[in-house]
């Protein structure tokens, strides 16, 4: 017959064990839990899909839209006029964040045209309210968006409306501008987007 | 009752008799290191300029030789010379259907050979290539009869042929033996081409399984902690049975 | 913070019988204290069900049940999917492994008469457990669509199609189509990973309930329910399963996980037997492999349905086979009511039973291997001398356990 009263008291050595194997037990938890957690981030075909991609610009006519897919998005490619690019500055006090403080763009295009390239818009086409694609308004002035509209993005969904730098108007449902993806120039006409280091085309 | 023990144990070794006397193909060993990354280089590098040609690998992507320590710009400029991406899976520009055509059979993925013909089979097979004239392709394979791939690499094996030997067996009975004969030298000698294919097989054992290396890695790892779980266990449950009497 | 513990103990208490179930089931459960290293394997087979489910939910998450696409997608878990590789191997060794542990739960039950009243309904849930796992591992074998999953399955499809009259018909509708194909693929894996597990985890819970109603076994093969304190009403050699068989059992787990894991991680084809080396090579309808055999689990079967070489009365020796074949598995479930013997456990049967046993193990062993070879005529003569020895085990158990020389079985349980 076992003790059983006994094991009301444990002993030192019986509670040592126990917290030892345990810590153990939960190390190999922790250890197991690994491999399943990992398996279903994405895999090497996900990320030879979303591999950077190049786009030649040298049919990119000024003031025109070139539209990418990136990994199932579509980036936009916007060649802007002076005339657009002029725009920008009398939108300051309008846009949410006419400095582009928040972190919805890499550093070097964090600057008034959020750009590399002055003319040359990058930006993803996706509206950071829900996820729907922006329409590209370049009409100025239209019925359906008001006399003060200079040219821009209008989300269709909950109309949202983004200035021609991607910057978000003030008081839409959007919270943000839009998102700059990593992109770089492999040469003066040859864009990447998807990563900003050359060696990666 | 013990009588039938005996008989049932003599039975039971009858087969392993039976087994042994069997004749088959010898295969030679394949000196290959799985952890000898220079050695997988070259037969990647081996593999890319001989083989991938009319042999995909398509289920291997070109950037996972990262394995071996070489650069997406190495694997890039190096082994890929269809244009594809580093990303891109190993597959062959040749279309099935005009292969067929070709060879009488389209050439085989290569992804797996190693692991459903084993190392010792593909390293004696690349090596025992002679000349037939019989044959399609003017090639006969040692351990393949009739094979329909001609001889990929007989500028560097050379040309062999065949001779046939009757030999006594030992036991009164004769039996004819194949054996080869370099006719041809070609621009390796015959240990340099040993090596090469060596090499080779390495790569395929490796293309087989490409996480083998990190799989006994992990594995001493998790062994080593287990056998620590085993005595911290042992003593647990000693400590708990001192109740039992 | 106990009395905040406590009071939501007695809240979920009130509602659901949590307390009940654990004394019940582990801590108020009572073992006998004698169980030796035949009794890990129960729990053993729990753990290999639990791993089997996990990873067989993260390589449904990638495996494509299309003929097309079903080998490069086992190979795309093998090298894309993060850790594939170890998830792969972890449930094709479990999936030879639970046969490993389960054929040893299995002996363990002969060894000691399990299946004896008051066990009877116990053992043949668990016969129902091993035909459900049999018929997980056929179709989960079929899954890789490689060469030897293909024509493996085609030699078992075949089989149905001698049944007499309705056998081809039969055939095509488990096939959904005239021929093994696609059809089959894809309704083969909606039973590997949904309908066959369902059933599983049921009878196990099953077995697990009607083990708890009436007790476990021991290797003295006496029962300690007829021997209880007179106070507590406690059998005097029963133990609480919690903590102690909790604890001796996790050390069996380790000491299992040791065996597993040297497997997965350093021999994951276990030499063919696990992973065999033709089934690397995608399946193709129009030539079968030079040698093709089951794994390994499936063999002594296999052996016994090749064995009829002759037909006997109006049946063909084909349809023979596949009777033996299926009888060499369902008279297991017989057990129960063959075994006439006054005591349980093999420690107080006599010899015969003892001889017996042993041949019934080696016939096992040897028809087993035989199912690895290709038959001649000498392995085909094997194979019928070892099925007659397997069944006889069974038929002449009656006869043999009756006669048999026994010892008297202690009133308590020994060391």
């Amino acid at each position: 017959m076992a003790d059983i009263e006994k094991k009301q008291e444990m002993s030192s050595r019986r509670r040592f064990l126990i917290a030892v194997t345990s810590v153990g037990g939960a190390i190999a938890t922790a250890a197991v839990a690994t491999p399943f957690v990992m398996a279903m981030m994405p895999s090497e075909r996900a990320k030879a899909a979303g591999a950077p991609v190049e786009v030649d610009l040298s049919k990119l006519e000024p003031g025109m839209l070139l539209m990418v897919e990136w990994r199932g998005k579509v980036v936009w490619v916007l060649d802007r006029t002076p005339e657009m690019l002029a725009t920008l500055k009398t939108l300051d006090g309008q846009v949410a964040d006419p400095k582009s403080e928040k972190p919805q763009q890499p550093a070097y295009a964090q600057n008034e045209t959020r750009s590399i390239k002055p003319a040359i818009l990058v930006v993803e086409g996706v509206c950071t309210h829900l996820g729907c694609s922006p329409v590209f308004r370049k009409d100025i002035a239209p019925a359906d968006l008001g006399a003060d509209w200079l040219g821009g993005f209008f989300c269709p969904c909950h109309g949202s409306k983004f200035d021609l730098a991607g910057r978000v108007y003030k008081s839409v449902p959007a919270p943000t501008n839009l998102v700059v993806p990593p992109h770089t120039y492999l040469s003066d006409n040859l864009l990447l987007i998807g990563s900003d280091r050359k060696e990666s085309a | 009752m013990k009588k039938i023990t005996h008989l049932l144990f003599i039975f039971c070794l009858a087969p392993l008799v039976a087994f042994a006397s069997g004749a088959e193909v010898k295969l030679d060993k394949a000196p290959i290191h799985p952890t000898d990354k220079l050695s997988l280089q070259r037969g990647a590098q081996a593999f890319a300029n001989y083989c991938l040609a009319c042999h995909s690998t398509e289920y291997m992507r070109y950037n996972r030789l990262r394995d071996l320590d070489l650069s997406e710009n190495q694997i890039s400029d190096n082994l890929i010379f269809t244009g594809q991406k580093v990303g891109e899976l190993m597959t062959v520009a040749m279309r099935k259907k005009e292969a067929k055509q070709w060879f009488g059979v389209a050439p085989p993925d290569l992804s797996v050979i190693a692991r459903s013909r084993g190392a010792d089979w593909l390293y004696t097979y690349l090596r025992k290539f002679y000349r037939d004239e019989s044959t399609a392709t003017g090639w006969n394979n040692l351990i393949f009869d009739k094979v329909a791939m001609p001889h990929a690499l007989y500028q560097l094996q050379g040309i062999q042929s065949v001779a046939v030997k009757t030999v006594d067996d030992g036991h009164g009975g004769k039996h004819e033996v194949k054996e080869l004969k370099q006719v041809t030298p070609g621009t390796l000698s015959k240990t340099e081409y040993d090596m090469y294919i060596a090499d080779l097989v390495n790569y395929l054992v490796y293309v087989g399984e490409p996480a083998a290396t990190k799989r006994v890695q992990l594995g001493v790892i998790v062994m080593l902690f287990l056998f620590a779980m085993l005595g911290l266990t042992y003593a647990l449950k000693l400590e708990y049975w001192k109740d039992v009497h | 913070m106990n009395k905040r513990l406590d009071s939501m103990r007695e809240w979920l208490d009130a509602r659901f019988p949590l307390t009940e179930t654990w004394k019940y089931h582990l801590a108020e459960y009572y073992a006998p204290k004698n169980f030796n290293f035949w009794y890990y394997f129960g729990s053993l087979a729990f753990l290999v069900l639990v791993n089997q489910l996990l990873t067989g939910i993260f390589l449904t998450m990638n495996y494509k049940p299309d003929a097309s696409m079903a080998f490069a997608s086992v190979e795309y878990i093998m090298r894309d999917v993060d850790f594939g590789w170890l998830i792969r191997y972890m449930h094709s060794t479990g999936a030879s492994m639970f046969f490993v542990v389960v054929y040893l739960h299995m002996f363990r039950g002969m060894m000691y008469g399990s299946y004896r009243k008051p066990r009877e309904l116990l053992w043949l849930i668990g016969m129902g457990i091993f035909f459900i796992l049999m018929m997980l591992a056929f179709t989960g074998y079929i899954l890789p669509w490689g060469q030897m999953s293909y024509w493996g399955a085609q030699v078992i499809i075949s089989m149905i199609g001698a049944i007499p009259v309705v056998g081809q018909t039969l055939s095509n509708w488990i096939l959904g189509d005239f021929m093994l194909s696609d059809a089959a693929l894809n309704r083969f894996f909606a039973y590997h990973v949904v309908t066959l597990p369902v059933v599983l985890v049921t009878l196990v819970f099953v077995h697990i309930v009607a083990l708890h109603e009436v007790g476990s076994n021991n290797p003295d093969g006496i029962e300690i329910k007829a021997n209880k304190d007179p106070v507590t009403h406690i059998p005097v050699d029963g133990i609480p399963f919690h903590p102690y068989y909790t604890v001796k059992d996790i050390f069996g787990v380790v000491g299992f996980l040791i065996v597993f894991c040297g497997i997965i991680f350093f021999m994951p084809e276990m030499g063919g037997y696990f992973l065999e080396y033709n089934n690397f090579v995608p399946a193709n309808t129009l030539q079968t492999p030079d040698h093709i055999a089951p794994v390994w689990y499936f063999t002594p079967y296999y052996s016994m349905l090749r064995a009829v070489t002759v037909n006997f009365l109006w049946i063909d020796a084909k349809l023979w086979g596949i009777v033996l074949m299926g009888a060499s598995v369902a008279i297991f479930a017989l057990l129960p009511w063959l075994d006439r013997s006054p005591v349980k456990s093999i420690r107080y049967k006599g010899p015969y039973f003892k001889i017996a046993l042993t041949l019934f193990v080696i016939s096992v062993f040897v028809l087993g291997w035989l199912g690895t070879k290709s038959p001649t005529p000498l392995y085909t003569l094997l194979a019928q001398i070892f099925t007659v020895i397997y069944f006889a085990f069974f038929i002449l158990m009656p006869w043999y356990s009756k006669i048999d020389k026994t010892k008297p079985e202690p009133t308590r349980v020994t060391e």
